[in-house]
């Protein structure tokens, strides 16, 4: 069955009926759930939610024509696989921005140019953003990132430098910013 | 809506078999791409996620009537014997019989083989046929009435 599958899947993107193409992807926090529409990377499902309700999330939200198709996240698992390795520094994907609007879109572009290595506060993102004093909704934007990693909400820290939160754990933020510092050049 | 990929992983395996049984191995894969490229096609303004295996069924069943015209031959017998629950008779009296189901009328010959090769029970015969389940009773009935007088 695997075959006509991935045939499917083929055949449902040549006409235009792949709205959603999903994979699960390995990595050193556990499995990650990554999805694309023909626009872009759509979705970053972190280790700890569960995938079942991402999908269904995704079927409501973009729609339903959702399918398995790793072939078409060959490129993201590849990048994904070097930024863990330490070896990538600058994710190179089109992103379909269009689970985020208003303020936590723009705080999320924000968030999007923090470099490799760096760190930002959820104050500086909420001034990027437009608002200053719109703290706490930048700490919001963080936490609906439907992109985490490839949007790096983990360089963003409280402003006396407090880790502050991560939708995949504290643990993972901080290791993720340790990789980071020891991968940095 | 479930995601799309929930009726492949809950139907997908069903839905080959009956095609199988339907067109036979050969062409029943050809018959589940566009079994799943038109169900994908609807899917999103189907607005009623009720019965999806019967629906999948429904549009399967439509394929192979298609596939059927399309290469311009007679109705085809339904199933392979070996797939047959209960064909356990002589091999040759097996084959009669689906060569017999196989010139039934198509509603009756749906309904015999959706009975029989898929064990599918009244309500989702009903469903693949697209009619009421009296009506699938009816053409089970119709369809088995006709095969025992030709056996007798």
């Amino acid at each position: 069955m695997k075959a006509e599958l991935r045939r499917l899947a083929d055949r449902a993107a040549a006409e235009g009926l792949l709205d959603v193409a999903y994979a699960n992807v390995d990595s050193p926090f556990g499995p990650l759930l990554v999805a694309t529409t023909p626009r872009g990377l759509v979705k970053v499902g972190l280790p700890n939610y569960d995938p079942a309700e991402t999908l269904e999330d995704l079927a409501e939200r973009v729609s339903p024509r959702v399918l398995e198709a790793p072939a078409r996240l060959d490129d993201v698992r590849r990048q994904l696989d070097d930024y863990f390795a330490g070896r990538l520094h600058e994710f190179d994907l089109p992103l379909d921005w269009r689970l985020s609007r208003g303020f936590r879109l723009r705080a999320l572009r924000a968030i999007d140019r923090i470099p490799y290595g760096k760190t930002r506060s959820y104050t500086e993102i909420a001034r990027s953003a437009g608002n200053e004093r719109a703290v706490r909704a930048a700490g919001t934007a963080c936490g609906a990132n439907p992109l985490p990693i490839v949007v790096p909400c983990h360089r963003v820290l409280r402003s006396g430098g407090a880790l502050g939160g991560y939708g995949g754990g504290l643990p993972m933020k901080e290791a993720l910013l340790r990789m980071e510092r020891a991968s940095g050049t | 809506m479930p995601p799309f990929q929930t009726l492949l992983d809950n139907h997908a395996a069903d839905v080959m078999a009956v095609l199988r049984g339907a067109v036979g191995r050969g062409d029943a894969e050809d018959c589940f791409q566009e079994t799943f490229l038109a169900a994908l096609r609807a899917y999103p303004k189907l607005g009623d996620d009720g019965n999806l295996r019967g629906w999948l069924l429904t549009i399967a069943h439509r394929k192979a009537i298609d596939h059927h015209r399309a290469s311009g031959k007679r109705p085809l017998p339904i199933a392979e014997p070996g797939a047959i629950a209960g064909a356990t008779a002589e091999p040759e009296l097996d084959e009669g019989i689906w060569a017999l189901v196989g010139a039934l009328p198509p509603k009756q010959r749906a309904a015999v083989a959706l009975r029989y090769a898929c064990d599918l029970p009244h309500a989702e015969i009903a469903a693949a046929l697209g009619c009421s389940p009296d009506a699938a009773r009816r053409s089970l009935h119709e369809g088995i009435k006709r095969l025992r007088k030709e056996l007798a």
